[in-house]
């Protein structure tokens, strides 16, 4: 099969399998909507792997397959980029997904709306392909759009839920802030450049990377600063950065397969791929990438912090995302892409993991997520306490596994960049490693060591003990585990160093930090081992014996320190109260728009429309009362009726009814005109 | 020997004296009829006088005419003066003003 | 060519509707089902009509065609000319379509009289194409005036509590702009030296003055059917005590009146007068997208709530034809107005969806507070899904007929100004704000009023309906091709003409 035929399978397949499930979801039985769904995901891994390894054998597509506007000089087409950028994350893409597919069969085994759950997941696997492959950025905003959508419905799916309806809509709405400043860079540059196909916009932004924009009137800006920094807006709402993270942490109200799949290692790595994908641009504008570092550095730094204070078990996995993704925006910001890349990808596999073993953690303590009334579940779940053991290792970063690889490299590279923020993003990300591997382990002791908690838990019978999960949720964690902790070590030779990329990631020569830390790296072995002379070797290895010493050793410390460091503690606790913001400025819009409403539209426009109204009925009042009463009914019809009423009156007077009377008018008129004869005709009689 | 002028003059007299009967007379529609016949009568006096003067035979013809209507007409108003009576015993003039208006 | 293209197609456009609608009042008295099935029949017959017309459409010229002409009112030199280019062409096709819509989706169920409220649509459904077919100023304003009298009975006679109110604010409000559509007819009989032919209008010299009091008689006419802030406050009143069948012709079709008046009348006739002005139209499309959107969120009301969001996306119509007058030369302009026409198509589609989901939730519980709904999904899940796919659309979901219109009017407003475009583009959270708040307290959540809980799911005839138009809106999201060859190369002959100064 050609690549291109290859290509259009991987998120066909999917898609037709979404398609077939979610129609039909109320005909077919749920072994059918879950085996179509399985078969349509298992088709784009295997397609994904065959494409994958034609791209490491040197093949690459580019080009369209639909036409989707065509009009004049104007040419929008859906078509597909393979490069080895892509095909790796349609490979990361389609083997998640297929995990968290086999995974929910267990999770999801009770659950009444599994087959929309699946086609659910299986239109999210498309819709993502559909964007990972994407070669312009309309088709990107349609897989962009699509996956938030799909998002919506995820984190709603057990829409009976008040607050699940409520972090969808949430979710939805925070990413489309990001959305708006993605379709808004999309369209400057489809105005300037007049195309929208990747290849054709890199090629220009070079040509013309001086051009200038008027964004404030005459003041000129950098063209290219304000597209990236409108693109990198949508990375921020995607990918769940400071300020428009608040979605995130509520996601977790949806199923946790889909916290593994959408909300740790797929969707919201979209921002990640994207400013990776368009590093051709984003090189051209050190503004943008200063911007994309101190905004990737202080989201990892806060978010971290707010792991800590977590006691929701999916809540704590969540903030550590927010935290990773962090990591890697700033790592793109020191135009690190690969390094980037390399850190989405291992932190795809460890975080589906350990969201998958929450999940499992959570049915095995039927539906309880507060990590206060767990502890000591190792005894009762091996299986799901090593695979935990081996994401928590990957996340806070040990050497061998494989979060060391790809953060240690990040933070070498961060801190080998030198555009402006690259200080302050350093310092971030080095203190960000102890907090890592402090709520991580803290996280892991609470769950699976220490003392049983749970006799009080909901779910939970006194003299009850948690069981191990069902081999359709074990199976995925192990194969997870693999390469959550292996991959590292294999992939970073040749992602990072390799040349793996090719051309598919463009670095500016001053920029050149991969370069910089290629200089003192000769194997991954050796990278583990010489890790002890650096200091975010220590680090992390302060923030693991700190929470042993905290949650193992001394398990009431931290409630005195609780209460000691009232302010702080309360900070975090309101997660920096940027829900509250929200909410008031929420709030507040709808309030201006109940303002507009009932006052403006209402009171005001209404009121002068009425007004007016009002006016010209007057007028028409005063018209008739003036003119219809005064001059025509008054003088014209009255006044005639008067004048005869008069004269009726006066001949009343004249009409007595007296015989007498009459007879002497009539003799006086006989009298009177044959006097008038007399003296005016009769001349002649006269003498 | 009598002239046009003597007759004329009785001929006025009796017409003042008929209208004279209709203008004063208060008290009875009976005068009233006799006046109207004196009026009559002076206005006849006038045609046989001229139709004298004037030897022309249409003064007496037209008198003929007069005479019929005049009885004619004395005998309709002096039934309508019955009914009226009937009606609303009594033929006073001064009551009969149902026309005033 | 086929024998049936030499057809008068236009006139059977017509007329066809408005012999069936006459039809079906005379023959009332036969029964309800006989005059049902005459006026279902009328309805297809006019969507048939529109086949040879689509069909036989050349998409490589911008001229007239289809067209006749004879002399009407030969003293004032009006002519019964009709036509259509690439304009008017989708409006009549949708008008067809929405018409089958209604006569078949009100399934003879609506109250008293379901056969004067079934021909009420055909005769208004003729009359409508005869505005987008007339190539003569009087014709188009005899139709214009015309097409308000079935929706007025339509709104006052089969309308909700406060019918008369709205039906007379309707009336008024319309007809005030329409007397000043009138004296700039009449002027501009007299410039075109006693011609009521557009195409004579379209040549015209007019001076700069002249043209800018015809502009602003346009712009009070067309804005007030628009509508356009500030002339907007009949609309939600009139949708409110609509019935649905009402309420979808209105926002599907009336409502796109003024826009065709601005792309008919305005933009070639005082082409000078509208890039002038465009600022004026500009800076009130966007205050329609930005201020109606936060009254939309303010609604307690679906219906209300779907009205604001239908100004809303008006203002997106004129801000895709102005910005588009006043864009710089690189850009292709025609992408702004082939935006603006194809989001007032998609809106025809997706409004009348909204309408209509809306209109089967009220004959269910018979409420339209939002406040009384909640788990609908539970007892109607097929209707959710439809309704989440119109909800999204008129969000403007990419994959959606919307998202088509709403990306090309940004982009020409981007071309036109940033924080124009800014503005423009706040209707992602704006629209999704509204919208989505409706849809996850009416959809989402438990069921807690009793006449819900007893509610079926859509029956066949809705679903026919809903499934019609889902088809419509994913057709255009997905296939928008032959859409944009039918506008393109008029669009592209009115921009050129609209470039060419008038005055000299």
């Amino acid at each position: 099969m050609e690549i291109r035929e290859l290509c259009m399978l991987v998120p066909l397949a999917p898609l037709t399998a979404a398609v077939v499930a979610g129609l039909f979801c109320r005909v077919i039985p749920r072994s059918v909507a879950t085996l179509v769904c399985i078969l349509g995901c298992a088709v784009a891994f295997v397609a994904s792997a065959v494409v994958f390894f034609g791209v490491r054998a040197g093949a690459s597509f580019d080009g369209a397959v639909y036409t989707w506007v065509a009009s004049g000089a104007t040419l929008i087409e859906a078509g597909f980029l393979i490069d080895p950028l892509s095909s790796l994350m349609m490979l990361v893409v389609s083997f998640v997904s297929l995990s968290v597919h086999i995974y929910a069969v267990g999770y999801m085994r009770d659950d009444p709306g599994v087959n929309r759950f699946f086609a659910y997941i299986a239109l999210f696997t498309a819709s993502m392909l559909i964007l990972v492959m994407s070669n312009n950025f309309i088709q990107l905003f349609f897989g962009w759009e699509a996956v938030g959508l799909v998002s919506y419905l995820l984190i709603g799916f057990w829409n009976e839920r008040p607050t699940a309806t409520a972090a969808a809509t949430k979710a939805f709405l925070v990413n489309r802030v990001g959305d708006l400043g993605l379709l808004l860079g999309i369209g400057l540059i489809f105005v300037s450049y007049g195309t929208l196909d990747y290849a054709s916009v890199f090629r220009l932004a070079n040509e013309t990377s001086g051009a200038t924009f008027p964004l404030f009137g005459a003041s000129e800006c950098s063209l290219l600063s304000v597209i990236c920094v409108l693109l990198f807006v949508g990375a921020m709402g995607k990918s769940a950065q400071i300020p428009l993270h608040v979605w995130l942490p509520d996601s977790m109200e949806g199923p946790t397969p889909i916290s593994a799949l959408i909300h740790a290692a797929t969707m919201v790595t979209a921002g990640i791929f994207m400013v990776a994908r368009l590093s051709p641009l984003f090189e051209l504008s050190e503004t943008a990438l200063s911007f994309v570092l101190v905004v990737g550095a202080t989201s990892s730094l806060l978010m971290g912090f707010l792991g800590i204070v977590e006691t929701d078990i999916k809540r704590i996995v969540a903030y550590s995302t927010l935290s990773q993704l962090g990591y890697m925006v700033a790592a793109l910001g020191a135009s690190a892409y690969s390094a980037a890349i390399f850190h989405l990808t291992t932190h795809a596999f460890f975080k589906a993991l350990l969201f998958l073993a929450a999940g499992s953690v959570i049915v095995g303590m039927h539906h309880e997520q507060d990590v206060r009334r767990m502890g000591g579940l190792r005894k009762y779940m091996p299986l799901t306490a090593f695979a935990a053991l081996v994401g928590s290792l990957a996340l806070a970063g040990v050497p061998f596994f494989s979060g060391f690889y790809s953060k240690d490299s990040l933070i070498e590279a961060v801190a080998a960049s030198g555009i402006p923020g690259a200080g302050f993003a350093s310092f971030s990300l080095l203190t960000g490693v102890f907090v890592t591997a402090f709520y991580t382990f803290r996280m892991y002791f609470l769950v699976f060591l220490g003392k049983e908690r749970f006799v009080a838990a909901h779910g939970i019978k006194s003299g009850e003990t948690p069981r191990e999960s069902p081999p359709t949720m074990t199976l995925p964690l192990i194969l997870l585990a693999v390469p959550s902790a292996a991959i590292g070590y294999f992939a970073i030779e040749p992602m990072l160093f390799g040349g793996f990329f090719r051309d598919a990631i463009v670095t500016a020569e001053n920029h050149a930090v991969v370069e910089k830390i290629l200089a003192h790296f000769t194997t991954p072995l050796e990278m583990a081992m010489t890790s002890p002379a650096s200091g975010v070797f220590w680090l992390t290895l302060t923030g693991i014996a700190s929470a042993a010493f905290f949650y193992l050793i001394r398990p009431t410390l931290p409630a005195a320190l609780r209460s000691r460091a009232g302010v702080l503690v309360r900070v975090l606790e309101n997660k920096y109260y940027f829900d509250a913001l929200y909410k008031a400025f929420g709030d507040g819009v709808r309030a201006v728009g109940k303002f507009l409403w009932l006052i403006v539209d209402t009171r005001v426009i209404d009121g002068a429309i009425d007004a007016a109204a009002r006016g010209v009925r007057w007028f028409g009042k005063g018209l008739w009362h003036a003119i219809d009463g005064g001059v025509i009914d008054t003088i014209l019809v009255g006044g005639s009726a008067r004048v005869v009423g008069a004269a009726s009156r006066f001949l009343r007077f004249l009409q007595s009814g007296q015989l007498a009377g009459y007879a002497f008018f009539m003799i006086a008129g006989v009298c009177a005109m044959l006097s008038a004869w007399f003296f005016t005709q009769a001349k002649g009689f006269l003498p | 020997m009598l002239t046009l002028a003597h007759y004329l003059i009785l001929a006025a007299i009796l017409f003042a004296t008929g209208i004279a009967g209709i203008l004063f007379n208060r008290k009875n529609l009976i005068t009233l009829l006799m006046s109207i016949e004196l009026v009559l009568l002076a206005v006849n006096t006038n045609f046989i006088a001229f139709s004298h003067y004037l030897q022309s035979m249409a003064g007496q013809v037209f008198v003929f005419f007069i005479l019929t209507v005049a009885a004619a007409e004395s005998a309709i108003g002096l039934a309508i003066l019955v009914a009226l009576f009937r009606n609303r015993k009594s033929i006073h003039v001064d009551d009969i003003s149902t026309l005033k208006g | 060519m086929n024998v049936v293209f030499d057809w008068p197609l236009a006139s059977c456009a017509i007329w066809l509707p408005v012999a069936a609608g006459l039809l079906v009042l005379a023959l009332s008295p036969l029964g309800a089902s006989f005059a049902r099935g005459v006026a279902l029949a009328g309805a297809v017959l006019g969507v048939l009509v529109t086949v040879p017309l689509y069909a036989g459409f050349d998409t490589t010229t911008a001229s007239m065609q289809f067209v006749e002409s004879m002399p009407w009112i030969p003293l004032f030199n009006c002519a019964y000319a009709l036509g259509v280019d690439g304009i008017s062409l989708p409006f009549v096709i949708l008008n067809s379509l929405i018409t089958l819509v209604v006569v078949f989706g009100s399934g003879g169920r609506a109250g008293a009289r379901p056969a004067q409220y079934d021909a009420a649509f055909l005769l208004m459904s003729g009359l409508m194409n005869g505005i987008f077919c007339a190539l003569d100023g009087m014709l188009f304003y005899v139709f214009f005036e015309a097409s308000l009298i079935p929706l007025y009975l339509i709104i006052g006679v089969w309308g909700g509590p406060n019918r008369v109110r709205a039906a007379y604010r309707f009336i008024l409000f319309t007809l005030a702009g329409s007397l000043l559509l009138l004296v700039a007819f009449i002027a501009l009989f007299l410039i075109a030296g006693g011609s009521f032919s557009i195409a004579d209008w379209h040549r015209v010299s007019i001076d700069e003055a002249t043209q800018t009091w015809i502009f602003l008689a346009f712009l009070a006419a067309f804005g007030v059917k628009l509508p356009m802030w500030p002339l907007h406050t009949w609309l939600p009143e009139a949708h409110v005590e609509a019935p649905t069948g009402g309420s979808i012709v209105l926002a599907a079709i009336a409502l796109k009146l003024g826009a065709y008046g601005f792309l008919r009348f305005s933009l070639p006739i005082v082409p000078d007068a509208a890039r002038a002005l465009s600022w004026l139209v500009v800076a009130l499309s966007l205050v329609a997208v930005v201020y109606i959107g936060l009254v939309a969120l303010a609604q307690t009301d679906m219906k209300k709530l779907v009205a604001y969001s239908s100004i809303a996306h008006m203002g997106f119509v004129t801000l895709g034809a102005f910005a588009a007058l006043d864009a710089g030369v690189s850009f292709d302009r025609s992408l702004g107005v082939i935006g603006a026409l194809i989001q007032m198509v998609s809106h025809g589609i997706v409004a009348a969806a909204m309408f209509y989901c809306i209109g089967a939730l009220y004959e269910r519980t018979h409420s339209r507070q939002i406040a009384d709904y909640g788990g609908v999904v539970r007892v109607m899940p097929k209707f959710s899904a439809f309704f989440l796919l119109f909800s999204m659309a008129n969000i403007g979901m990419p994959g959606t007929s919307s998202f088509i219109g709403e990306v090309l009017v940004i982009f020409a407003a981007l071309e036109y100004n940033f924080w124009a475009a800014l503005a423009a583009a706040l209707t992602l959270v704006i629209g999704a704000a509204y919208t989505l708040r409706m849809y996850q307290r009416v959809i989402f959540g438990e069921v807690t009023n009793p006449a819900l809980s007893e509610s079926r799911d859509v029956d066949r005839r809705e679903f026919a309906v809903l499934s019609l138009l889902a088809l419509g809106t994913l057709a255009i999201g997905l296939y928008p091709q032959p859409l944009i060859e039918v506008l393109r190369v008029s669009v592209d002959e009115l921009l050129r003409h609209a470039a060419v100064a008038k005055f000299f």
